[in-house]
């Protein structure tokens, strides 16, 4: 056991976290208004989307149509990939940990860096597309100041009015598992330079 | 005579008298107090400490208010129909109101009892009786809507009802009148000897279902009022009786000459040995069985073909007659057993009956004859204690779990707050005016809540704004926390409030129902979804598989309906959101809306007089296109050959 190096355990636990994305969801957006005391909710997994009470994506959609925003859609491409991708990469991130070389370990951070804002950004597409598609037939059509037609897009992260929904959008608890997966392989290339008697880390 | 008149006259203005000062009195009190307002506010938003169930009276229905603030949450609909909600009015929920007298569409609710498991109120129903067509009704208390309502054969005044003892075993149900068993006819006259008197034991299952497990067949007295023992009486069942006279006319002063009546103490787990033993005998009858299914959402009836019977005079230790003066109307037993209070309402002291002395009497066979073979114990050797002159028109007692007692005084217009054991009076308080029963949350129970009670008023006059001639009827809380009892709050009730069951809030706030869920509705005419909308015809019957869901019916074109057709709307509220149900109402239809709580399917009928183009539309503001949720039916001649076609923005 003493021959094992901390950085190579880390690695391990590391490539193991993001797994926890198949049991909790990703991301929340909360939808709450003067009617909604206890506010409305969907999760957005890496295989689905949720509503976090029975009929409360059904109730969203019915808000939304008022405006003409489409139903939140049952199936995604995404749904498909991701799965894949996360088991991928922690397949990679175990085989990565036997090999125990400490430049995989900062490779695996970078591409999990890469691939977790290529998700965000994928995302944000998606509510974009979400809140601004909508059907010209709308029962509610409101305008800004300056005459243009709302649009209803929530927000990526935080809090936003929305009419009368006050929309909150964070991250599950499957993003704080990812994290930290990510930021212990971070850990583990910084370790295992500690355990070569290297001092100067350099990213 | 003349002379008689005159007393009267004479007490009359005396009761007049007292009732004027203590008005003044009371008013005096609720504006100096400004503390009283505080005690009772409860903030927007926020919740009451206390759910009341009131009886509606003659209004039939049973009306839910939160304590302290007496505001009404809700009135139930039981045993009259209610337009408001299609209760009895709908294809589902007419089978309830089905009598072996037919479709009774009213009754006089009185006496509501709450489930209890080892005598401490549990939550899960409600007991309610209707007294003129004699049913007892079963409230569930997650969904807040009536379940079932069996009626009672046998039965005339269903008044000593619905009593629930302590492990809800039985529901009991006297008769307060006798009549001729079985019914037939014969003179009035005879009533005497001829006349008997029902006291029904229905069991309760442990789903809520009610059976009549056996009925007593007592002599033609009236049974007035009912308590299970509880503690160490449990097992036993006490009903006060008055007309031992057994007069048939006249009653006020043919029924009022006997110095003593009788409290009947009933021994139904003797009556079950009896019952395991054959010693019934059994009778044919017919009553109906009238339940809601929560997945059909629908009601059934079924009748009842015999009932079995116990005779007293066939059944040794089943009955004893506990000589009670005088007309003896509440019947109330103490939390732990032992004190079975009668209110002679035409006397002006309280008799208090011990339990303990009771069996020792029974024992000891220290009887002073018997009635029609049920022995009547000796008064002295089963009396505990008498409160002497509390109070003018004893009618109704609740206990505080602290070895207080609370007694209505009818005729003195008050609440007499006294001491189990001492029998002294510690306490009064004026109500305003004539009051009935009185209620302290669990005040009939092993374990009262003992910090608010209100007494149930028979007069108002000018408590309120006047709206003519009828004016509110009122209920009243008193904080009985302190020594001494304080009057907080008056407010208006729905019909006359009879008799009431509380308990505290967060007994039945958590589990209170939200919606019906979609995919446990097995309703026959379920429309899942505004796709399965459809519209079916079997000879002049046109069936509408309707959906709602904000903010639009499907169909909500519809053509080819005929002159003389029989239009079923069946509709399914699609919603599961919490507080959105729709409704719909259709021009011309000789019936009610129909309210439809998310989940449920509900079904009315409209048979089409004239052609033409008819609007139907959503009754409950349900969302932001309220107003926009409507539709069409057109009705062609009888003649014509225009087939069904229905649609929603022309698909």
């Amino acid at each position: 056991m003493k021959n094992i190096p901390i950085s190579k355990v880390v690695m391990l636990l590391a490539a193991l976290l993001p797994l926890a994305l198949f049991i909790m969801p990703l991301w929340t957006i909360e939808l709450g208004a003067p009617q909604y005391p206890e506010p409305l909710g969907m999760e957005i997994w890496i295989t689905k989307i949720a509503g976090i009470k029975a009929g409360d994506l059904q109730n969203i959609n019915l808000m939304n149509h008022y405006v003409g925003m489409k139903e939140i859609p049952e199936h995604m491409a995404e749904f498909d990939l991701f799965p894949y991708v996360v088991i991928g990469l922690s397949l990679i991130g175990i085989l990565f940990a036997f090999l125990g070389k400490r430049i995989l370990y900062l490779t695996w951070f970078w591409t999990y860096i890469f691939v977790g804002m290529a998700g965000m950004y994928d995302f944000y597409r998606w509510e974009y597309d979400y809140g601004h598609s909508l059907n010209p037939k709308a029962a509610i059509k409101f305008m800004d100041e300056t005459g243009k037609l709302l649009t209803y897009q929530p927000p990526l992260f935080g809090t936003e009015h929305i009419l009368n929904f006050q929309a909150t959008s964070l991250p599950a608890m499957g993003a704080y598992f990812l994290a930290a997966g990510i930021l212990l392989s971070g850990f583990a290339y910084y370790r295992g330079r500690l355990e070569a008697g290297l001092s100067f880390p350099q990213l | 005579m003349k002379k008689t008149l005159y007393s009267i006259i004479a007490l009359g203005s005396l009761i007049a008298g007292m009732t004027g000062c203590g008005s003044h009195d009371g008013k005096n009190d609720g504006a100096l107090n400004k503390n009283n307002a505080e005690r009772v506010y409860v903030a927007p938003g926020e919740h009451d400490d206390y759910y009341a169930f009131i009886s509606g009276g003659f209004s039939g229905q049973l009306a839910v208010y939160g304590l302290p603030s007496g505001r009404l949450f809700k009135v139930i609909p039981v045993f009259s129909q209610d337009p408001e909600k299609a209760y009895g009015y709908n294809e589902e929920t007419k089978p309830m109101l089905n009598t072996s007298y037919g479709f009774v569409p009213w009754d006089d609710a009185h006496h509501p009892d709450m489930s209890q498991t080892n005598g401490v109120i549990d939550g899960r129903w409600c007991f309610i009786n209707g007294n003129n067509t004699p049913r007892i009704a079963r409230i569930d208390l997650k969904t807040f809507e009536t379940s079932e309502i069996l009626e009672i054969p046998n039965s005339a005044g269903n008044h000593s009802s619905s009593f629930v003892t302590e492990n809800t075993e039985y529901v009991v149900a006297g008769t307060r009148f006798s009549v001729p068993i079985p019914q037939r006819d014969m003179p009035i006259k005879d009533y005497k000897g001829n006349f008997k008197g029902s006291l029904s034991f229905i069991k309760v299952a442990d789903d809520g279902m009610m059976d009549i497990s056996f009925q007593i067949m007592m002599p033609g007295f009236n049974y007035d009022l009912a308590h299970p023992g509880r503690g160490a009486s449990h097992g036993w069942v006490f009903f006060s009786t008055y007309n031992t006279e057994e007069a048939n006319t006249l009653m006020e002063v043919n029924s009022s000459q006997n110095d003593k009546d009788f409290i009947a103490a009933v021994n139904w787990k003797k009556a079950e040995e009896y019952i395991k033993a054959g010693k019934f005998t059994t009778m044919p009858a017919n009553y109906a069985h009238n339940v809601y299914n929560e997945s059909t959402q629908s009601a059934t009836t079924t009748m009842g073909k015999e009932v079995r019977i116990l005779n007293p005079a066939d059944c040794p230790g089943l009955v004893y007659f506990l000589p009670t003066p005088k007309s003896p109307h509440g019947c109330d037993v103490d939390p732990s057993g032992e004190y079975i209070v009668g209110s002679g309402k035409l006397s002006a002291s309280l008799t208090v009956h011990s339990f303990t002395k009771m069996l020792a009497a029974i024992e000891g066979k220290k009887f002073d004859g018997e009635a029609y073979g049920i022995p009547i114990i000796n008064f002295d050797d089963v009396v505990a204690g008498i409160v002497e002159q509390p109070g003018l028109g004893p009618l109704h007692t609740e206990f505080d779990g602290e070895g207080n007692a609370y007694t209505t005084f009818f005729i003195s217009s008050e609440v007499v707050k006294w001491k189990l054991g001492t029998w002294e009076v510690l306490d009064r308080k004026p109500t305003y005016y004539s009051v009935g029963h009185l209620m302290i949350p669990g005040g009939n129970s092993r374990k009262p809540w003992g910090k608010y009670m209100i007494a149930m008023n028979k007069i108002t006059k000018d408590r309120y704004l006047p709206t003519g001639p009828e004016v509110c009827q009122s209920a009243q809380l008193y904080d009985i926390s302190g020594d001494k009892m304080e009057l907080l709050l008056d407010f208006p009730t729905i019909g006359e409030p009879h008799y009431a069951a509380g308990c505290p809030a967060e007994l039945l706030e958590p589990t209170s129902q939200k919606i019906y869920k979609l995919e446990d509705n097995h309703h026959p005419y379920v429309t899942r979804s505004g796709k399965d909308a459809k519209v079916t015809r079997k000879g002049n019957e046109v069936h509408i598989y309707m959906t709602t869901i904000r903010s639009h019916f499907a169909p909500d074109n519809i053509e080819g309906v005929k002159v003389g057709d029989k239009v079923y709307f069946h509709v399914t509220n699609l919603e599961q959101d919490y507080d959105v149900p729709h409704g719909v109402a259709m021009i011309g239809a000789n019936t009610s809306e129909l309210l439809i709580m998310p989940g449920q399917t509900e079904t009315f009928i409209w048979e089409p007089k004239q052609e033409g183009v008819w609007p139907f539309y959503c009754t409950d503001f349900c969302s932001a296109l309220h107003q926009e949720m409507q539709g069409y039916v057109r009705v062609s001649p009888k003649s014509s050959s225009l087939g069904l076609s229905w649609s929603l923005d022309g698909e």
